[in-house]
């Protein structure tokens, strides 16, 4: 191995970034047409799993997670993990302080 | 700093152990380097994922307590102005990601190009939203004394409630959008000066991270302030 070892570079095609982009401008464009339309109490969880969709594409391709070392997977992964537990703990608690009003 | 190595041996001189002009003293070569700071730009990241995932904690339970009061909120939002940006954004973080990539395939020009891009962009973003502000203002949805919005009385004190959280979400992202123009800055002038290409591309490709992040947190305001769809509101 050579002092310079140069870093690992995965040079993305031109199309994957294009594409990518395409996608991002979809899913925008259907988060504002979905929100138009009554679905009751579904209009919450379809924008939200189209935001999730899009936030995925865009670690994964515009921040190059999917060619990164497994460490950084596991600090992604973790960073998400500890969202989760703030979100499931503090729901755990104001949801359930209201269970005697519903 | 010194070059005398702590473990004892033999001091090594630059003369003898010529390297990369970027490459830290302190790393094994410019691969370890590399991957050492996107590791560590990730840490950095997760705190950040951490901070907005209070801020939006916090939202969401008032958002299930008023949930009248939210989607009125929105209504006040100027959803053209809302989807425009958000377009604008992801238009940034193309250029952002192409700007990554012209530096690692060593094109100078290419790169600064791609990052002024990402600059007129989020300026562009940075303008729409101060026009909303402005109007915003103007219309009594400044929470406080400036507060004067009353046309459903009852829910008044709650859509203020829904402003505060409005003005405070989209500042702290307005916040990051203008730490993340110095940023561009600053990397533009090193892309003039020829500091990247294919072994050394690490600050642009970190400062990347930082952008799209900032793109991320708007993926989910936009919808979260601008589209909620219409409890049926009294």
């Amino acid at each position: 191995m050579s002092d310079e070892h140069a870093p690992h570079i995965h040079v993305t095609p031109m199309w994957i970034y294009i594409a990518v982009f395409l996608a991002l401008a979809v899913g925008t464009l259907l988060t504002w047409w979905v929100s138009t339309i009554d679905l009751g109490l579904m209009n919450t969880p379809i924008a939200l799993l189209i935001a999730t969709i899009k936030a995925v594409l865009v670690i994964l391709f515009f921040m190059h997670v999917i060619h990164s070392t497994r460490l950084t997977w596991v600090v992604v992964i973790a960073s998400f993990l500890w969202l989760g537990v703030l979100f499931v703990l503090t729901f755990a608690d104001y949801l359930t302080r209201l269970w005697k009003i519903y | 700093m010194s070059d005398i190595p702590l473990d004892g041996t033999a001091p090594v001189t630059h003369e003898e152990h010529a390297h990369h002009p970027f490459l830290q003293h302190h790393f094994e070569d410019l691969g370890q380097q590399h991957e050492a700071s996107t590791l560590g730009m990730w840490m950095f990241l997760s705190t950040e994922i951490l901070f907005f995932g209070g801020v939006l904690c916090a939202y969401w339970v008032y958002r299930i307590l008023y949930p009248e009061a939210w989607a009125i909120g929105a209504e006040q939002q100027n959803k053209l102005y809302g989807g425009l940006n958000t377009i604008v954004l992801i238009i940034s973080s193309l250029t952002m990601a192409l700007a990554v990539r012209n530096a690692q395939l060593g094109k100078r020009k290419g790169t600064v190009a791609m990052l002024f891009a990402t600059l007129v962009f989020g300026s562009t973003f940075m303008a729409v939203k101060g026009i909303e502000y402005w109007q915003h203002y103007h219309e009594g949805l400044f929470p406080g004394v400036h507060f004067t919005w009353n046309e459903i009385p009852a829910l008044a004190p709650k859509v203020q409630l829904f402003m505060v959280f409005y003005w405070g979400m989209t500042g702290l992202h307005a916040l990051h959008m203008v730490i993340g123009a110095g940023l561009l800055i600053w990397m533009m002038t090193r892309a003039w000066r020829g500091h990247f290409g294919p072994e050394y591309y690490g600050p642009v490709e970190i400062m990347g991270l930082y952008w799209h992040f900032v793109d991320i947190v708007w993926i989910f305001l936009f919808p979260f302030l601008y589209l909620i769809h219409g409890v049926h509101h009294v």
